[in-house]
């Protein structure tokens, strides 16, 4: 290609064709954009496109068959320590990793499409993979087939938006030590798990659909060691767990929407001062499980749709606490292995027992205000 | 056999309570079908009506059709007619009638609201098969108790009795052995016991029919696979051919010895 004798600063036009070539490395500032996506055949053999050099715009490609390597994270596209990039509308096809960002800044990655077949999680890699980055704007994305469609690990003050990840091995969308992040409008469907949140704070999570994500070991939304955090105005349809908590504390769950899920929340017992409020719980099996006698969360406010009280004052309040906790979801928790009585007249009779006079599941945990009808939101 | 058999289920089928039986199932399904607009939903709520009332239905139709038609057995033994046809003959009559009104009761509403739109027709199969199954069962096990006791109140008390132990009783002992037993990889012997229970095994059949196995988790993951196979599926059917073919062999044998 003519990276060789252009000049910093350039910008370079491919036109449409295919070439076989890899271990391009793009070490000036440059504009490189591709018209009607121009294909570049890694040919399985190595890493095809590395940046090099702060402020270059790749634009346009379509970059497929990166070779596989269990010793190096070889990318579609790699940017190794350089800063203001631009990766757009690119299509990435069979790529070990698709887009790699090693200790690179201020970024933007938008509009590209990155389709994988990954079988297993040994021998495949992420979508957009992030290590070390900070300021990256991650915008209208489709991911599919990788092990993780959205990879953070050490990453700050980033923003994913309006992205859709679809049918990857592992997880959606995965944070791992990476604070004051933003998702927002992003769409998580039939991943192993949507998105998994882990040893990060201040993470924000907006108008997200977590979507069938079904399955034995499937969650819709993962948190696991998070620390403030914040989601609102989700929806949660058809995930075998919606959110599953584990050691989270101080996350303010609020005007989200649990519709058909299996388990609407687990929350472990070593959660505590987290905010469940003015969410709207709908036909779900299971609305809240946990493994605690003890309370130390907060739940006001939502709309339980097997609350069963009434509202003398017509407030739109019910006069009655709610307890979203059933005896036979708590026992669950206990004894996995109960979960083959699912339904069974005897459960129900003692769910009915356990409502009227709660012995067994935590006396604290309960809706002081559950709404009589659904919270809306705008 | 067949004459006795066809008396018997003419009989049962012009009854009243077979037509309200019929119109029961039939009006359930529709108000749930067309309250939920959910094929599967609906599935599940008429299996936990299905499984607690045909047992039941079964129970009370055995043991009060057969004190109800005392004499008629008495005016039958007295024919040069083998013991054998006579109360296989009307066991039969009962549970097929029984079985149609539960067929049609169930089926009716599903066909007319567009079963076969909604890809879960294997699942309503496995419900009314199971209905049916559990129709025999419970007509078989009243019917020997029956036999067994001539004081109608006992007959009557201990046939309840049965049914609440299958239907109540037998997942409050299951629930506390599982508790009980927590310590132990306790997932084959929790398998054991729901095939020691027709109702509990019914259940499980249709649960892991309707999706609902993924709820299970890992636990589940190994029922699934238990039930979830063909030969898991043919072991469950199997039993419930145990569980209809047994009673019936015990009325066989008691009829024979029983001083009438």
């Amino acid at each position: 290609m003519a990276i060789e004798n252009a000049q910093p600063f350039d910008t370079i036009v491919v036109s449409p064709g295919r070439y076989v070539e890899y271990d391009i490395q793009i070490d000036k500032p440059l504009y490189i954009i591709g018209i009607d996506h121009p294909v570049i055949d890694g040919d399985h053999k190595s890493e095809i496109v590395t940046i090099m050099s702060d402020s270059v715009l790749f634009k346009g490609f379509q970059v497929q068959n990166v070779g596989l390597s269990y010793i190096k994270d070889w990318a579609g596209i790699k940017i190794d320590n350089r800063d203001y990039c631009i990766i757009e509308d690119n299509i990435l096809l069979d790529t070990y990793f698709g887009i790699y960002l090693k200790k690179s800044d201020h970024i933007v990655i938008r509009n590209n499409y990155l389709k994988s077949v990954a079988k297993n999680e040994v021998n495949s890699g992420n979508g957009i993979h992030l290590w070390y980055c900070e300021d990256i704007l991650i915008e209208k994305n489709q991911i599919t087939g990788h092990r993780d469609g959205i990879y953070f690990e050490f990453v700050e003050k980033s923003r994913i938006i309006e992205n859709i990840s679809e049918g990857n091995l592992r997880y959606g969308l995965h944070f791992m030590f990476s604070n004051h992040d933003d998702y927002i409008g992003n769409t998580f469907k039939n991943n192993g798990t949507g998105v998994a949140v882990m040893y990060s704070e201040f993470i924000l999570m907006k108008n997200n659909n977590f979507v069938d994500n079904w399955g034995t070991a499937n969650y819709g939304l993962l948190f696991k060691e998070i620390y403030d955090g914040e989601l609102s105005g989700n929806k949660f349809q058809n995930n075998t767990t919606a959110i599953f908590a584990d050691g989270s504390n101080r996350i303010k769950i609020i005007n989200n929407e649990f519709r058909s899920n299996g388990w609407a929340m687990n929350i472990f017992g070593n959660c505590m001062d987290n905010e469940i409020a003015y969410n709207n719980f709908i036909s779900n099996t299971f609305d809240l499980t946990t493994n605690s006698s003890r309370n130390r969360n907060d739940y006001h406010d939502n709309y339980w749709d097997q609350y069963a009280g009434y509202d003398l004052d017509k407030d739109g309040i019910g006069d009655v606490p709610y307890r979203p906790v059933r005896l036979f979801s708590y026992l669950i928790g206990k004894i996995p292995e109960a979960i083959i009585l699912l339904r069974s007249f005897f459960i129900d009779m003692i769910n009915m027992a356990e409502k009227v006079a709660p012995v067994l599941t935590p006396q604290s945990l309960l809706d002081e205000r559950p709404r009589m009808k659904l919270n809306i939101y705008d | 056999m067949l004459k006795i058999l066809k008396y018997s289920f003419f009989d049962l089928i012009r009854s009243r309570w077979s037509i309200i039986y019929f119109l029961f199932y039939f009006i359930t399904g529709m108000v749930l079908l067309y309250l939920s607009h959910d094929v599967s939903k609906a599935i599940v709520s008429l299996m936990n009506i299905t499984f607690i009332l045909t047992p039941l239905i079964g129970t009370i139709f055995g043991v009060m059709n057969f004190y109800n038609s005392r004499e008629f057995i008495e005016l039958l033994l007295a024919q040069p007619v083998p013991r054998k046809r006579i109360f296989l003959g009307m066991f039969l009559g009962i549970s097929i009638s029984l079985s149609l009104s539960l067929l049609l009761g169930m089926s009716l509403p599903f066909i007319i609201y567009g079963l076969f739109l909604s890809g879960q027709v294997m699942s309503l199969l496995i419900l009314i098969t199971s209905g049916v199954f559990l129709t025999f069962i419970f007509t078989a096990l009243a019917f020997y108790i029956a036999l067994v006791n001539e004081n109608r109140l006992k007959g009557f008390g201990m046939a309840i009795l049965v049914w609440l132990f299958m239907a109540f009783i037998y997942d409050g002992i299951f629930l506390l052995s599982l508790f009980l037993l927590q310590e132990y990889p306790i997932e084959k012997f929790a398998i054991a016991m729901s095939l020691f229970n027709p109702i509990d095994l019914s259940r499980i059949l249709i649960m892991l029919k309707l999706d609902i196995s993924a709820l299970m988790g890992y636990t589940g993951a190994v029922f699934s696979k238990f039930f979830g196979n063909n030969s898991g599926m043919l072991i469950s059917f199997l039993a419930l051919t145990i569980w209809t073919v047994v009673p019936v062999l015990l009325i066989l044998k008691k009829s024979f010895k029983k001083d009438f």
